[in-house]
Parts: structure tokens; sequence; C-alpha cells
């Protein structure tokens, strides 16, 4: 019951004080230094160092943001609950569906549009060296796309 | 007066209001979740994308990686003036929010005239479909947002509904949030 009360709030009065006082702006520096790190990081193209720095630090990141700006770690056990559902719900579509998206054949199958796919992304730049099978990430020259080829013409119908 | 329901009952322990503002972050969680993971299991599964993310501006990325973070900063101080009762300051923060928004969308806009002006269209190869789909609807939620924290600065202004500050301010931080993992995935992974 105590939990109604201190929910209620009236219009136009200040919300409780609930949160222990914290200092935003060093949060934000942190932050800032933070992004620092996930921009330089990936300039050593070292793919370790890149998957660290960039994903690793975007982790950190959504952390801080989570729990000090928007206080989740202060919030009702019942949000982060909610939360944390919804993330699992998601990661376990994602794993159901993973084998079928990334992989382009199996013991008895084989997508074909999509190895073609990855051919004609190959073909078009001939200066970048992967092979199918290498993780995606590795570092190419800048080459704008090729446009899309028209579909030819239909003839006129009369 | 009959005071809204949103202000005046909670089954939770939190109030009604910013309970629904949680769930519609948990909503956002599956829309934003399904759309990066989608686009995450289909860069692993195509390498040559890497060619096409070489394209994109990893400096003007990185700045309004910049610029969101600090509109979020804005609101955090918009909600603690709200806390202590300071409107006038609370409304003062969530316009410096709106502006971060605003120079946020400007740089995206002069970002993609020129990736479209250079050919990279949403049509031109999957990657920029992703690209464009994603950041298109996080550009969305920028205006949402934007929009949203107009009304409750001009009530903020005058003393009231002081607690919506904390509401918008939640889901201006997930919208930070978002593009806080969009950044490494459509700029730095290259």
């Amino acid at each position: 019951m105590s939990d109604h009360a201190h929910a209620e709030q009236s219009p136009g009065s200040a919300p409780h004080a609930s949160h222990p006082p914290t200092n935003y702006v060093k949060i934000w520096a942190i932050l800032c230094v933070l992004l620092v790190v996930s921009v330089l990081g990936p300039m050593l193209e070292i793919r370790v160092v890149t998957m660290v720095t960039a994903f690793g630090v975007a982790v950190v990141k959504a952390y801080l943001v989570a729990t000090r700006f928007m206080h989740l770690n202060h919030e009702k056990k019942i949000v982060p609950y909610m939360l944390g559902t919804m993330l699992a719900i998601m990661a376990l579509m994602i794993a159901a569906i993973s084998p079928d998206v990334m992989k382009h054949e199996g013991t008895r199958w084989e997508n074909t549009a999509a190895k073609e796919s990855v051919k004609r992304g190959m073909l078009l730049h001939p200066g970048a060296h992967h092979d199918e099978k290498a993780p995606a990430g590795d570092h190419a020259a800048p080459v704008p796309p090729a446009p899309t080829a028209p579909a030819p013409a239909e003839p006129a119908k009369h | 007066m009959i005071r809204p329901i949103a202000t005046t009952r909670s089954a939770t322990g939190v109030p009604t209001g910013r309970l629904a503002v949680w769930w519609v972050i948990a909503s956002e969680i599956v829309i934003f979740g399904g759309l990066l993971g989608g686009y995450v299991m289909h860069r692993l599964g195509h390498p040559d994308w890497a060619n096409q993310a070489a394209n994109t501006n990893t400096w003007a990325g990185a700045f309004n990686t910049f610029v969101l973070l600090t509109s979020s900063l804005a609101a955090v101080l918009g909600h603690q003036a709200a806390e202590k009762g300071d409107g006038k300051k609370a409304a003062n923060f969530l316009y410096l929010t709106c502006l971060g928004g605003l120079v946020f969308l400007i740089v995206k806009s002069i970002e993609w005239t020129t990736e479209i002006q250079h050919g990279m269209t949403i049509t031109s190869n999957t990657f920029w479909s992703f690209y464009y789909t994603a950041a298109g609807l996080h550009g969305l939620h920028v205006i949402a947002g934007m929009v949203i924290m107009l009304f409750v600065a001009a009530d903020a202004k005058k003393n009231k509904e002081l607690q919506r500050v904390e509401n918008i301010g939640i889901y201006w931080h997930f919208v930070d949030l978002v593009w806080i993992f969009l950044f490494p995935l459509l700029y730095i992974a290259k």
C-alpha cells in the first residue's frame, strides 16, 4: 500500500525526488570520452580492438544512460523485468532464425539467391578480397555502389 | 476537479503515466531489436556489405552521437529541475533538448542528401535499405519526441504536470540509447 501512496502524484505538483543525487554532467563527460574511444579505436584496424571499442563501449554507454539518466536501477523491479522479458523474446527470435539468415547452405538446402547476391557484391568491387565465410567488418576501399541496372523496357502493347 | 487516472492510480508502485512510458519502450525494444537483429544477421551473411558501409560518414555519425548525448543531459537536468518544483527551468532544459533533436535532424538530412546524390539510395543495395529504414525510423522517433516535448514544456513553464518532464525524458533517453547501437552498426563496422 505504501508503494501506491508513493506512486500517486497530483497534477501540477513536483514529482517525488526519488533518485539519489547524481552528477549528471560527470556522466555526460564519461559518455563523451567513451564516444571518442569508440571512434578512434576502430581506426587501428585491428578486429578485436574494433569489436571492443565499438560494440563493447556501446554496451557500457547504454548501461550508463539506462541506469544514470533513465534511473532504471532505482525503478520498481517490475520495470527491469518487463524490459528484460522483451529483450529475451528478441534474443529467442534472433537465435531461432539466425541459421537461416546467416548461412547460405546446409545439409539439404542451399540459398542460391543469397549466394548470388554475395557474388554480385564481390564482382562489383573487385578490389575487396572477401570470401563468403569471412566475418563482416573487413576493411575495403570506399567505393560507391554501382547504380542499379534499369529493367529492360517492355514493348508497348497496342 | 477530476484527476486523470495516469496520475492517481498505480497497481505496481510505478505511477501509471511513467509505467505507460516503460510499456512504450518495451514495445520499441521489439521494433528496433527486430530491425537491428535482422541487420546484424544479414550483415554477417553478406561480407560484401562492408564495401557499402565504407561510404557512411563516420564523423557525421559521431557528431550526431555527441548531439544526442548532450540533449539527453539537458533532458535529465530538466527532470532534476522538475523534481525541485522549478517548472520554468525544466521547460528551458526541454527546449534545449528539442534544439539538440533539431541539430541531429539537420545533420542527418545533409548526410542523406549527399548519399542520395552519390547514388546510394534505399533501393541500390540491401545495406542501404537497412540504413535508411533504421536511421529513418529512429529519425521519426526523434521528431515525435520533440513534438511531445514542446507540449510538456509549455505546461511545465506554468508549473503544471511536472511529472511529465520525467516521462518524456525517459522516452528521449531511449531514443538516445537506440542511436548508441545504430552508430557502431552503421558507421563504425566497415
